[in-house]
């Protein structure tokens, strides 16, 4: 167990570095001269000579690099050169947003994932199945952002009962729930839809087993059986995804903080690239690939908490 | 014959669709779908203009059938592209084993941390928004996952006998892989492409639609729906058609990638 936990969390800080030396690589290998980039082509000898200066660009790039990593490791990610302020700063102001989506995304991705699989896999070649099997096939093929419009389509410009977009800030917290309606829906009904199947066949696979048929021969409620039996049993490959889902619901906030007008991280993301922002895009990329990396490191250690079997083989 | 699963029978009908449509713009389109006509803006449906124009005056078949094409071409390359670099790392990693086999999946591993998104981003923070960049950014997301079933595929294979038999008769692993494990793990990775392709055109889309891939005047089923989204009180038909589009498009290659699965391995056929 301990020789897992230690295997595990060493492969996770390897993973760590090798994404940060990618991040950094193509972000100030590729362009040649971050300055030129920053500042275009017109730029005087004087203006890149200064922005060099200011980025640490003449140091050699290895140092760059540690200053960088060493910075990012104490909270310093140095200055937005479109903001002018600390780029740890925008950070801290926009990641509420980005948090509460995500987070709130999550809990409905799993509320309605999990009691449709189990609906279906209890109505199994039933109607019910059918029809639910047919959606999420479907949703699996709806684009996020393109949901996101067709429910400001209905809930905001025919029924007018939310807003279409924007974000008035926290201090009317009715106004900005209202806000994020919306994009918390759009986010998860994406979501569920392979989260759903996922929950489907693998509940399904559990109530073929003896224990389920023991359960039921004694007399144990439908319900019970289904809540209390067969959905813990059938959580590992459940998790695995919603791992997986968790990457992909991080980028999914990226897509629909735009898609909403949404004051976030991915908003940030897109007025840095257009301001050719580069050290304010090279932190958010690393902290989006860091959610990812810790992510997929939760799931594995959770396999052990959820499935004991795996210890052994671990 | 058995009769062919319903997902696979329904998948090429839409993928057959799609691909026409973008095959057919090659030659014709009802107009040109870049032609601007201002006084002719939000046209309804017509004989002239099927599904009418937009706030340009661009006849929206046209533009979707040029998007059509623009998707598929994308979406082939890059499936293409970081397709065959995946399967030669995954042969690689197979035949060799070892720590060259540990190597590439590590850093098949490491692929997985980046979501063609925030590669997307980066490659648009260096080098500006372009469709290229778009498409590099969904190659190199396919590269870890084609490394994965190619060495998953070929290892099963490495351990049949005639291939034990190959090597007894001094076969160089070279000569092996390109004989008898790469035709054995050929339906696997066609499988595995025509569900990438599926996942290729929804980040091609959403990539576009961000602004991050096709750039005007290119048409494109995501930039269609961006531009749409600004006009959603005035002409909210426009942010209907592109989007059936995609879902067509998307649905056809999923459903058909299932069906080649259940196909060629009955095994995986999935429970029903």
């Amino acid at each position: 167990m301990t020789y897992f936990l230690l295997r595990r969390t060493f492969g996770f800080i390897a993973t760590l570095i090798a994404v940060s030396i990618v991040v950094f690589a193509v972000m100030n290998v590729l362009p040649g001269d971050p300055a030129l980039t920053i500042l275009g082509m017109d730029a005087t000898d004087d203006a890149l000579a200064a922005l060099r200066k200011e980025l640490g660009l003449n140091d050699p790039l290895l140092a760059r690099y540690f200053a960088w990593v060493g910075g990012a490791l104490t909270g310093d990610f140095g200055t937005s050169h479109s903001f002018r302020v600390p780029v740890a700063e925008l950070i801290t102001e926009r990641l509420a947003m980005t948090v509460s989506l995500a987070v709130a995304g999550m809990v409905l991705t799993l509320v309605i994932a999990l009691s449709v699989g189990i609906f279906a896999a209890a109505n199994h070649g039933k109607a019910g199945d059918w029809a639910t099997m047919f959606i999420s096939q479907l949703g699996i093929a709806v684009p996020a952002f393109w949901l996101s419009i067709l429910l400001v389509l209905l809930f905001a410009v025919k029924l007018r009962w939310l807003p279409p977009g924007g974000f008035a800030g926290w201090s009317d917290p009715v106004a900005a729930l209202r806000s994020l309606v919306l994009p918390t829906v759009a986010l998860a009904l994406v979501q569920s839809a392979v989260l759903a199947r996922v929950t489907r066949s693998s509940a399904l696979e559990v109530m073929r087993q003896d224990f389920t048929r023991t359960a039921r021969a004694s007399g144990l409620s439908q319900r019970r059986i289904l809540w209390r039996h067969v959905l813990p049993n059938a959580l590992v490959p459940i998790v695995t995804i919603v791992g997986m889902q968790f990457a992909a619901l991080v980028t999914g906030t990226i897509v629909i903080e735009n898609v909403f007008y949404l004051p976030g991280l991915g908003r940030l993301i897109f007025q840095s690239i257009a301001n050719r922002d580069l050290p304010t895009v090279q932190a958010l990329v690393m902290l989006f690939a860091v959610i990812v990396v810790t992510a997929n490191f939760v799931v594995d250690l959770l396999y052990v908490l959820i499935d004991p079997r795996l210890k052994a083989r671990a | 014959m058995k009769s062919l699963p319903a997902n696979f029978t329904i998948g090429a009908v839409l993928v057959a669709l799609v691909l026409g449509a973008a095959a057919l713009s090659l030659v014709w389109t009802p107009h040109d779908p870049t032609a601007l006509n201002i006084r002719g803006k939000f046209a309804a449906p017509s004989a002239a203009h099927w599904l009418g124009t937009d706030q340009l005056g661009r006849d929206i078949v046209s533009q979707l059938m040029a998007a059509a094409r623009n998707s598929m071409t994308v979406a082939i390359v890059a499936v293409f592209l970081g397709g065959s670099i995946g399967v030669a790392l995954g042969l690689l990693a197979s035949a060799i084993g070892g720590w060259v086999e540990d190597g590439v999946m590590r850093l098949a591993d490491l692929g997985f941390a980046f979501p063609a998104l925030l590669f997307a981003i980066m490659l648009a923070a260096v080098f500006g928004p372009s469709l290229t960049n778009a498409v590099l950014a969904i190659a190199f997301i396919n590269i870890p996952i084609f490394a994965r079933v190619a060495r998953a595929s070929a290892n099963q294979v490495w351990t049949r006998e005639y291939v034990l038999a190959a090597r007894a008769a001094g076969m160089n692993k070279l000569a092996i892989t390109r004989d008898h494990i790469l035709p054995n793990i050929a339906a696997a990775v066609i499988v595995q492409a025509t569900i990438e392709f599926a996942v290729a055109i929804l980040a091609e889309a959403a990539l576009s639609y961000l602004g991050l891939g096709a750039q005007p005047p290119a048409s494109s089923w995501g930039r269609m729906l961006s531009e749409a989204q600004t006009l959603i009180y005035l002409a909210p038909e426009l942010a209907i058609y592109p989007g059936l589009c995609i879902v067509t498009a998307v649905l056809g290659f999923g459903l058909l990638g299932d069906g080649l699965r259940d196909v060629t391995d009955p095994r995986l056929a999935r429970a029903r």
